[in-house]
């Protein structure tokens, strides 16, 4: 079975609704370790020998945080300046992570309509995650199509239920070796923000 | 003579020495360990003390005087409000109608209205020592049926006062208006009326005024001489000067102690009297309870057993069912219901404080007071089984008891964290974790110090924390961690080995001044060891052990010193007059308060709590149909 490392970053958990249960609902799955990031990094000090490390012994790696101004929060960002080392996870000698694959698994306060290029939103998901798509393929690893919890801001507590169970359902497939099913089925959510 | 009274003494300690441990083994409780011992010595089996009953009683009646003065002392005029509710709406309730409906059922067995009433009043008492301490070990005060129970208990509690103040007007002959205890020194009894009624508001305010303004001084200057004896001995006089005032004036001792502990209960030396008189008044009222059980008629019960047992039978009958029909609003639920019915239905120990004043005022005569006691003794030995009757038989009949665990829990709120030294460091910890929000108990041995901390408006305690009972008294079961930040290397250690001994579950964080201090302490196998001069993480790693997410707790600390630093400046421009020093520095202290305030209807909490929140976004999404347009697509 494949190892997933959920890279989590939310610096106000004590706040959120929904990634608090997303968190609940995977982080008793034996395949998944999940690093949370401000909690262990709360001085944005990070131990770049333990998270290679931990990158090491994993399979795949979902960023797992809020979608902050069409991206991430601060601590993903100095995570990647700092762990990201050339001639480890990049460059000529850099083949540490080859042949992993990473994705984002992110919530946004925005619904899914506003994400299209007729929308508020004016790009889709897809565009807007284009920097971690390129660094992934740049260290090498396959980039797989996001997780999205669209609405987090009106969601029902029903929804975030269903939201949870999906999450845990989409990481057992990774989990189990069926990554081309759990893209295809991300597939018509993709689409849809596409078009 | 001296030496009968050595013998005597002896016969009374033996007596508790062997049968409190035996009765507390067998799961009866303390209360019923002495009731039993004095049975034993008095006149109905051994006969070992008999005659000179009546002066014990006096002596003893001393305890129960410190006893009402300690739960003076216990009470927070904070918790109090918190629990008004429950404690006026439920146990009001309780002590009225269980009163009226015992008082009916004297009456229907052949009573006059005035003694039914008052043993109405009596019998509505039930036992704080053993309830609260059941309750306590099977760790249930936070559910419903514990909450209840405290309330009521606590209501029980103050309801004495009153109380006592009622029963001699149902007293039957009329004729000896002043207590018969009190006769011999009652200087007022021939004075005109108003005279009386003047001196006795006079003497109580002398009480209030003297607690709150006379004693801290004296206790300031006892406590700096160091000597722990005279501190106690002053503790002792206090209360003893009070008792004897308030006889003089013809009102109840208890009642000055008492009015004497709740002036006392927001001082700085709270902890240090409670933790030093608390063996005296065990004693005394072990003793009095003896002299209880040495009282009791045995040959009356032995003609009339029918009758002891009904009235047993009814009695908690009653109770229980007054409190089935009062609690069910309260509890909302009938399991939890049944546990706070039954576990208050035995009849307590103030009801033996109660029956004792009853006969020396001629309100009961001795038969139904030797009956009455009988009774409540009885009672209180049927508790356990009582509890278990409830837990074996009644509670699965009802189904799960699934007690919604409340959240912020008023009883539980015993503070988490014990801060052991007020210096620099402390000091410091301290303050943030204040501004957190987070209980502190600070404990500290410089009585100077407290006083200026007291004047900043910080709750400090006076007292030594390397002694277990004041630990105990400041809370040290309930908490979670203590911070030591000791002057001396060598009372930290000695702290240490007392924490670990008596409150192992305590996280202990500890202050050292320096490298070799440091080795010292790891050397004992602390872990969590922090240097002064190098390390200022302590705070926010205690913040962290009470759960709060490490990213605030950092964020929280650092916002802590840019206010402390700004702070010190402005002090730094006032220091030399003391007043607007001392009153700059308060102000600045509530301000950081309330801007750390973890209290979301809190508009000051901008610079930490307002990062990421959409609180204004979630106000601002339209419904779920439309597109969401904000800019931003934060949080959550």
């Amino acid at each position: 079975m494949a190892r997933i490392l959920i890279q989590f970053a939310h610096p106000a958990l004590e706040k959120s609704r929904v990634n608090r249960r997303l968190i609940a609902a995977v982080e008793s799955l034996d395949f998944v370790t999940v690093n949370d990031l401000y909690e262990q990094y709360p001085d944005f000090d990070i131990d770049v020998q333990r998270e290679q490390e931990l990158l090491l012994a994993h399979e795949y790696v979902v960023l797992h945080h809020p979608f902050y101004w069409y991206s991430s929060p601060a601590m993903i960002k100095q995570w990647e300046d700092l762990v990201l080392e050339h001639g480890w996870a990049y460059g000529r000698t850099g083949n540490a992570l080859a042949g992993k694959h990473m994705l984002n698994a992110i919530t946004t306060g925005g619904r899914q309509e506003a994400y299209q290029e007729t929308g508020s939103n004016r790009y889709t998901i897809q565009q807007l995650l284009a920097p971690f798509e390129q660094t992934a393929r740049l260290c090498k690893m396959q980039y797989l199509p996001p997780f999205v919890v669209h609405g987090s801001l009106r969601i029902t507590d029903e929804e975030i239920d269903a939201a949870a169970i999906r999450y845990r359902d989409l990481l057992t497939l990774l989990a189990t070796g069926q990554a081309t099913e759990y893209a295809s089925l991300q597939a018509p959510f993709l689409r849809s923000c596409l078009s | 003579m001296s030496q009968s009274v050595l013998l005597q003494a002896l016969v009374y300690l033996a007596a508790a020495v062997l049968f409190v441990p035996l009765a507390k083994r067998f799961g009866l409780g303390s209360v019923l360990g002495y009731l039993l011992a004095g049975m034993v010595i008095g006149p109905a089996v051994l006969g070992l003390v008999g005659e000179e009953g009546q002066d014990v009683m006096r002596v003893a009646e001393f305890g129960v005087v410190i006893m009402l003065f300690l739960v003076g002392l216990e009470l927070e005029p904070a918790l109090l409000w918190k629990l008004r509710t429950p404690i006026l709406g439920l146990g009001g309730l309780q002590v009225v109608v269980t009163a009226l409906a015992l008082a009916g059922l004297a009456m229907v067995a052949g009573i006059e209205w005035k003694p039914a009433l008052a043993l109405g009043l009596i019998l509505a008492m039930s036992s704080t020592a053993i309830v609260l301490q059941t309750y306590k070990e099977q760790n249930q005060l936070g559910t419903p049926a514990g909450q209840g129970t405290f309330s009521v208990l606590l209501f029980q509690d103050i309801a004495v006062i009153p109380i006592l103040a009622i029963l001699p007007l149902l007293a039957m002959q009329p004729a000896t208006p002043g207590e018969a205890s009190a006769a011999n020194h009652n200087l007022l009894a021939s004075a005109p009326g108003w005279l009386r009624a003047l001196a006795l508001v006079a003497a109580v305010a002398s009480v209030v005024v003297l607690g709150k303004y006379g004693m801290r001084p004296i206790f300031r200057l006892v406590a700096r001489s160091g000597l722990r004896e005279v501190f106690i001995a002053t503790a002792l006089l206090l209360v003893g000067g009070v008792a004897l005032l308030m006889e003089l004036v013809g009102l109840s001792p208890a009642l000055g102690a008492f009015v004497a502990g709740v002036v006392l209960a927001t001082s700085e030396y709270k902890h240090e009297i409670e933790s030093d008189i608390d063996p005296f008044k065990g004693l005394l009222l072990g003793l009095f309870f003896m002299s209880v059980g040495a009282a009791i008629d045995f040959g009356l019960i032995r003609e009339n057993p029918l009758l002891v047992a009904g009235a047993v039978v009814a009695i908690m009958l009653v109770k229980t069912a007054v409190l089935l029909v009062l609690g069910q609003r309260f509890t909302g639920n009938r399991a939890q219901n049944a546990t706070l019915a039954l576990g208050l239905s035995q009849i307590g120990e103030f009801a033996f404080v109660l029956l004792f004043f009853t006969t020396q005022n001629g309100i009961l005569d001795q038969r139904i007071t030797s009956i009455a006691t009988a009774v409540v003794a009885i009672s209180m030995a049927l508790t356990p089984l009582v509890f278990l009757l409830n837990e074996r038989v009644i509670q699965p009949r009802l189904g799960p008891s699934a007690a919604p665990e409340r959240e912020a829990d008023a009883i539980e709120e015993k503070k988490p964290v014990i801060i052991a030294g007020f210096g620099r460091y402390g000091n410091i910890v301290g303050r943030f974790l204040r501004a957190n929000d987070i209980g502190t108990t600070v404990l500290d041995f410089d009585a100077d110090r407290v006083e200026t901390l007291r004047q900043l408006g910080l709750r400090v305690y006076y007292g030594d924390a390397s002694r277990y009972d004041l630990l105990h008294a400041a809370g040290a079961s309930q908490a979670k961690v203590i911070i030591i930040a000791l002057d001396s290397s060598e009372r930290a250690l000695e702290l240490v080995e007392l924490v670990r001994r008596h409150f192992p579950h305590l996280r202990i964080l500890v202050r050292a001044h320096d490298r070799p201090d440091a080795y010292e302490f790891i050397e004992a196998g602390l872990t969590d060891v922090y240097r002064e001069t190098v390390d200022s993480s302590l705070g926010v790693d205690a913040l962290r052990l009470l759960g709060v997410r490490a990213y605030h707790a950092q964020r929280a600390a650092r916002t802590f010193l840019r206010h402390d630093e700004l702070a010190m400046r402005e002090l730094a421009a006032v220091r030399k007059d003391r007043k607007t020093y001392f009153s700059t520095a308060r102000q600045r202290i509530q301000e950081l308060e309330q801007l750390l305030h973890f209290d979301a209807a809190n508009e000051n909490l901008r610079e930490v709590d307002e990062g990421w929140d959409n609180e204004s976004l979630r106000q601002e999404a339209p419904p779920a149909s439309s597109a969401f347009t904000a800019p931003q697509a934060p949080v959550v």
